[in-house]
């Protein structure tokens, strides 16, 4: 009985251990959020943040447009390239990927997505800002192109494989033919899932810093020609938070906070999306 | 002349035409997917020379000796790695000691408590949303929040009580391999729980039903049935978290103290192979120097490779041949 009773304690004590993990683990988020929307929504809420350029150090005010501008561009730029590129390798790997050069297309891509994102930025600057001799938005755009390729064309992947043979059999059967199928039956059945891996490849991409150190450089000007240099918020928030103004690293909270916010957005998006879909 | 009444009757040239037709879609189609396969394969291509050719001529000035010098002067043209590989796997060593047993505990609660929705679900999220959070934002709180921290606080009170093991001895900073190690353990715990979670979901349920048939406690089937069949599973995960933390750049950057030397104290500012490549990387004259530090990143790349294709065989063959979970 007495053994019985410790074994009961310690399955108690246990229980409330693994409690204190996860609590562990999710107050770091908590803290953080907390601190960034303190620190950020000053910041955020003045005047001229959203539309204003950077003004020099000891001038109060300004803004971070350049640096919206430029993330947008940039991952936009990358998006325009990754998104149909990897949803068509995904439909390669699903659909006509059971041999040797999709296993190869499959490794690499699980190779790529292990990679640490400042590869991708010596990427970015050995392939297009060595050879074109200058920085650039459009190096920064190519270098998260890759780094969004593999998470598109695996979660892709992952979606059609999904979808029940049934239907191809089905569409084959009425004598469509087989890209017909695949692009009017297979692939529109899968959108869910293709959808939330372009969103959180995006994600992932306007919140990379590293790849952009090598490539777009920053910009504190408003630049729209995507073969030069652009600001990006990212770098913002890396540069801002190493200068000893507090007026430049109110700056960085705040930029951090709009990240954040975009980042969080698209996620939810994201998942709110495939439930409902999935519903 | 018959034959050709029985033509009539089924219009050949018709169906010849859309059998040609349908043919050829096809074949465009699977020309199409499988040419963009091969683009993501010519992409790797260049990518490993984009990675090789610049540190080439590091390669050639300083061969093996390159790994084993810890020297690093710009000035004198003499480079070392050996600074930024120990303080790259010392802080990752710091980041899965402290992440490895709150994740594991984390997964647990979030696969096997089957009581307390209410928090399990918003937990769940909340991890995922960390998994989200850039790693420059993480760096800019690490920077104004955690080293100050630090600095007055947690890194006294461990010298103060802990003092007499050589690893917490010697003058504070705050920006330190300590510091970074945290700063990893918090940026790979929602991978962690993540994939182990999902690791253990997949033990199966009658092998617990089993043991607590048996009268094991919940501990005790965690412990002796749950644990040792998920545990390939949980390496792999484990292994993926640290390749991660291996390549972690920015929030790294930011908190380390940037300083090449090799010392035995925690609380010693250092340096990691991908935050001296950030740092020095815009003021790198030369080629020798530009060289050597796109060798750091050829280094970096090949440990995380390695320690990535571990990682994978070990959760391919734990769920034995089926997709493997990502993050």
């Amino acid at each position: 009985m007495n053994r019985l009773a410790a074994r009961v304690m310690l399955d108690r004590l246990v229980s409330a251990l693994v409690i204190l993990c996860v609590m562990l683990a999710a107050i770091p988020v908590l803290i953080l959020l907390v601190f960034v929307v303190i620190k950020g929504l000053p910041g955020m809420l003045a005047p001229g943040f959203f539309t204003d350029l950077p003004h020099p150090i000891g001038v109060p005010g300004g803004g971070v447009f350049n640096a919206i501008i430029g993330t947008l561009v940039i991952v936009g730029i990358a998006s325009l390239v990754a998104v149909p590129l990897g949803t068509l390798v995904g439909i390669f790997l699903s659909e006509f990927g059971r041999n040797r050069v999709g296993d190869a297309v499959r490794f690499v891509s699980d190779v790529l997505t292990g990679l640490p994102s400042i590869a991708f930025g010596i990427f970015g600057y050995t392939v297009l800002v060595a050879t074109l001799g200058h920085f650039s938005a459009i190096s920064a755009s190519a270098a998260l192109a890759v780094l969004m390729l593999p998470v598109i064309l695996r979660a892709t992947e992952t979606a059609l494989v999904l979808v029940p043979n049934a239907l191809r059999e089905g569409g084959l059967a009425l004598g469509a033919p087989r890209w017909r199928v695949t692009m009017q039956i297979i692939v529109p059945a899968a959108l869910a899932g293709i959808v939330t891996g372009a969103l959180l490849a995006m994600a992932r991409a306007a919140g990379e810093t590293a790849p952009l150190l090598f490539t777009t450089l920053g910009n504190e000007y408003l630049q729209l020609n995507p073969g030069r240099p652009m600001g990006a918020l990212s770098l913002t928030v890396f540069k801002n938070a190493l200068v000893p103004y507090t007026s430049l690293q109110d700056q960085a909270w705040a930029a951090a906070l709009l990240l954040v916010i975009i980042v969080s957005v698209t996620n939810i998006l994201a998942r709110v999306y495939v439930r409902r879909v999935q519903r | 002349m018959s034959q050709g009444t029985a033509e009539r009757v089924v219009p050949p040239p018709l169906a010849l035409r859309h059998r040609r037709q349908r043919v050829d879609g096809d074949r465009v189609f699977e020309g199409l997917a499988l040419g963009a396969g091969i683009v993501i394969l010519a992409i790797a291509g260049i990518f490993v020379l984009a990675l090789f050719l610049p540190a080439l001529p590091a390669i050639r000035q300083f061969g093996l000796g390159f790994l084993t010098s810890s020297e690093w002067n710009p000035v004198t043209l003499r480079f070392g790695a050996l600074p930024f590989i120990f303080g790259t796997l010392l802080t990752s060593a710091i980041a899965m000691v402290i992440a490895f047993p709150i994740g594991l505990g984390a997964a647990l609660f979030l696969a096997e408590e089957a009581r307390l929705r209410f928090i399990r679900v918003p937990l769940s999220f909340a991890i995922e949303l960390l998994a989200g959070i850039p790693s420059v934002v993480i760096g800019l709180w690490a920077l104004f929040i955690l080293v100050p921290l630090m600095r007055t606080t947690i890194e006294p009170f461990l010298a103060h009580t802990l003092g007499f093991l050589p690893i917490f001895q010697g003058p504070v900073s705050g920006s330190s391999f300590l510091t970074a190690g945290i700063v990893l353990a918090i940026m790979v715990l929602p991978i962690l729980v993540a994939l182990s979670r999902d690791v253990i979901r997949v033990v199966p349920r009658s092998l617990r039903e089993g043991s607590l048939a048996l009268g094991a406690t919940k501990t005790e089937t965690v412990w002796s049935v749950v644990l040792p069949y998920a545990r390939v599973g949980i390496t792999g995960a484990m292994l993926l978290s640290l390749g991660r933390a291996l390549g972690e750049t920015i929030a790294v950057t930011m908190v380390i103290g940037n300083r090449a030397e090799i010392s035995r104290s925690l609380f010693a500012p250092g340096y990691t192979l991908p935050s001296v490549l950030a740092n020095e990387f815009t003021e790198a004259v030369g080629k020798i120097y530009q060289g050597a530090l796109f060798e750091l990143g050829l280094v970096l790349v090949l440990i995380t490779i390695l320690v990535n294709v571990l990682a994978r065989v070990m959760v391919w063959r734990f769920q034995g041949g089926r997709e493997p979970t990502r993050v």
